[in-house]
């Protein structure tokens, strides 16, 4: 039973996340099922948590959408690949080296494009619609429209009669350790201080001399750095093809807007429901259904409570 | 309807007759039909958008939708009559019921966006999954990924061995661009589309002078819909085959930049925008050097930051040296349109 989750039916390969060992009983449950469940979940909100990062702190700061976040994680991908094709260690490739290519490739966009549009919403979802389908087309030309990957650089193990991947460990990882260092940059650091002012009351920054400009360049290269390490990260396990980026963004959207205005506690609310929801859906009933449950939800959730989770709960939380 | 409609049919009439006959001379039908069927398509969401500030990220639902109920229609009933009838009217609806869920929430810019793109994936996934003998509807597989091919494709009503196809097929699919063009000018030109104007401007204004904003705009949609789902069902006839691919965010993508690049809040330039961008994608298909996708790209981008008025507008300014002020005014509400969006 292959659990297809961030794969769309283009990219055939990929890791499997779990794979059942020998008799797999539906009729008697035991602690390893319950254990593998509870994993799987956790699994599956901390790649939403990663996968929304980038675009939550961009949202969240600057009110803009950028619909070229998955083709930043596109890219992301596509240098964790070329630089542990050049010989670099995998894990420098991913955090290190995939963050800083994307983040400048997103400051040269901000520069170039984004700028010009602050304050039009609509008009950046647009132009960055426009970017992805240009990244896209770009990714084609240079690498070619064909399925690239690395292989999970941690063994799997097993629990009970279960096959579990190791690298599912370090993605839960990375996403809370994410989550942690943002929490603590936004609230200790000085650096977080005017992010925050700049975020609740941008003109109050401003008047207090701190350029709108210069903190939305920094914003929008760390969500950019941000996109682009999420997408090192999951990079190893999805066959990596120049259309990858469609795959997320939709599900980043969706739980940045259901998250709200508060960056982490949104983050983490919504990813907590989102992922809750289609792990379950997936394991009561199939992968695709669990995936539909997802978009389905998401439809209600916004119906109920456009403005986000946190408009309503949580308030008042980063 | 004043005599004003009654210039706007005439001009429509010989201006289609002319391009019907003119047009292919330099392309071929099996190409301009096509063509055609995006004209439509743009313009069911240059209707929406541009003259009802909705903007809808998955017009491609409602026109994948009305492709798929055309064939699976077509393959239980085998005559095309009344397949194109549900056709436009399935996906009319859907629309309905998806825009009452959301004006009547009061669910605006970036949330209708989230919502209407979800909407498309989700029936995206749900079609890209039915691969399987168990998913029928009467006699038709839905065929997940691989689409359903080989059905009734458009006959003469009522004599279903006398197919429409080529040539023909062209006239019929620019005559019913025509008619939809002109179906449009006069909801415009009623009342119903001058307040649909009104709520585009200030949605709050409108409602407080008594309108029923939210139906109205659930009707706007829906009229959209209709329209996408008949270029669906055209589309449908043209292609002998319906996939998924008809649902998916490119489509939706691609639609949205025809109606930026030919001009929000024309009539004609959404439809411009189709065939001429479609057009170009064509032509660029040939050569191999510089791919597809970058310079749809690049267009979009380009146009949103230096042009966004679209195509049509600055044209058509050029060419009627209008008096300052009168120009100044358009630009102004060419701008609130979009800032009122963000």
């Amino acid at each position: 039973m292959d659990r297809l989750l961030w794969r769309t039916p283009l990219q055939p390969m990929g890791g499997t996340l779990l794979r059942s060992k020998g008799n797999y009983c539906r009729g008697a449950p035991g602690m390893d099922l319950f254990f593998v469940i509870l994993l799987e979940i956790l699994y599956a909100i901390g790649s939403l948590i990663l996968i929304s990062a980038g675009l939550a702190v961009v949202f969240g700061m600057m009110k803009v959408i950028n619909l070229a976040h998955g083709e930043f994680m596109m890219m992301g991908g596509y240098a964790t690949i070329t630089a542990v094709n050049l010989g670099v260690n995998i894990f420098i490739a991913m955090l290190v080296v995939a963050p800083i290519v994307v983040g400048l490739i997103g400051l040269i966009v901000e520069r170039l494009v984004i700028r010009r549009l602050y304050g039009r919403l609509v008009d950046t979802m647009l132009a960055t619609w426009g970017l992805s389908l240009f990244f896209v087309g770009l990714a084609t030309m240079i690498f070619g429209n064909t399925t690239t990957g690395i292989s999970t650089p941690i063994p799997g193990f097993s629990v009970g009669n279960y096959q579990i991947s190791g690298y599912n460990f370090f993605i839960i990882a990375v996403a809370f350790l994410l989550l942690a260092a943002m929490f603590l940059i936004l609230k200790t650091t000085r650096a977080g201080l005017i992010a925050r002012g700049a975020m609740q009351r941008a003109d109050m920054a401003a008047a207090l001399g701190y350029s709108p400009e210069r903190i939305y360049m920094a914003t929008f290269f760390c969500g950019s750095a941000l996109s682009g390490l999420a997408g090192a990260v999951l990079a190893p396990l999805v066959g990596l093809v120049p259309t990858s980026g469609g795959a997320y963004i939709a599900k980043a959207f969706i739980t940045v807007i259901a998250g709200g205005p508060s960056l982490i506690a949104g983050l983490l609310s919504s990813a907590g429901f989102f992922g809750a929801v289609n792990q379950v859906f997936t394991f009561a009933v199939s992968p695709v259904f669990g995936e539909v449950a997802l978009l389905v939800s998401a439809v209600v959730l916004l119906r109920l409570i456009p403005q986000g989770i946190t408009s309503k709960f949580f308030r008042g939380k980063f | 309807m004043n005599g004003n409609f009654q210039k706007d049919v005439v001009a429509t009439v010989i201006a289609t007759a002319l391009l019907i006959w003119l047009m292919p001379f330099f392309i071929n039908t099996f190409t301009l039909t096509v063509l055609v069927v995006y004209g439509m398509l743009g313009l069911s969401l240059g209707l929406i958008w541009g003259f009802g500030g909705i903007l809808c990220f998955g017009q491609a639902a409602f026109f994948g939708l009305g492709a798929y109920t055309y064939a699976i229609a077509a393959i239980n009933i085998g005559e095309s009559t009344v397949p194109m009838l549900l056709a436009v009217f399935v996906p009319a609806v859907f629309a309905a019921m998806l825009g009452a869920m959301m004006f009547y929430g009061r669910l605006n810019d970036v949330y209708l966006g989230v919502i209407t793109l979800v909407v498309t994936l989700i029936l995206f996934k749900f079609i890209n999954s039915t691969a399987g003998p168990q998913y029928t509807i009467g006699n038709a597989r839905l065929g997940g990924f691989n689409g359903i091919p080989g059905f009734q494709t458009l006959n003469v009503p009522g004599r279903p061995d006398e197919y429409i196809w080529g040539d023909a097929y062209f006239y019929v699919c620019a005559v019913a661009l025509a008619a939809v063009y002109l179906l449009v000018s006069a909801l415009l030109r009623s009342s119903f589309g001058r307040i649909a104007v009104g709520i585009r401007e200030n949605e709050t204004r409108m409602s407080l002078m008594g309108y029923d904003v939210r139906a109205r705009k659930a009707v706007l949609f829906t009229v959209g819909a209709a329209i996408a789902g008949l270029a669906g069902a055209l589309f449908a006839n043209w292609g002998e085959i319906v996939t998924p691919s008809l649902f998916s965010l490119g489509q939706s993508a691609e639609i949205i930049i025809w109606c930026i690049v030919g001009g929000l809040g024309t009539r004609f330039g959404p439809i411009l925008g189709a065939a001429g961008l479609a057009y170009l994608k064509f032509l660029l298909g040939q050569q191999s050097m510089i791919d597809n996708t970058l310079i749809m790209g690049l267009i979009l981008v380009l146009f949103v930051l230096f042009l966004p008025r679209g195509a049509v507008p600055t044209i058509a300014d050029l060419f009627k040296r209008v008096p300052q002020r009168r120009r100044s005014g358009h630009n102004i509400r060419a701008r609130r349109l979009r800032r009122k969006e963000a």
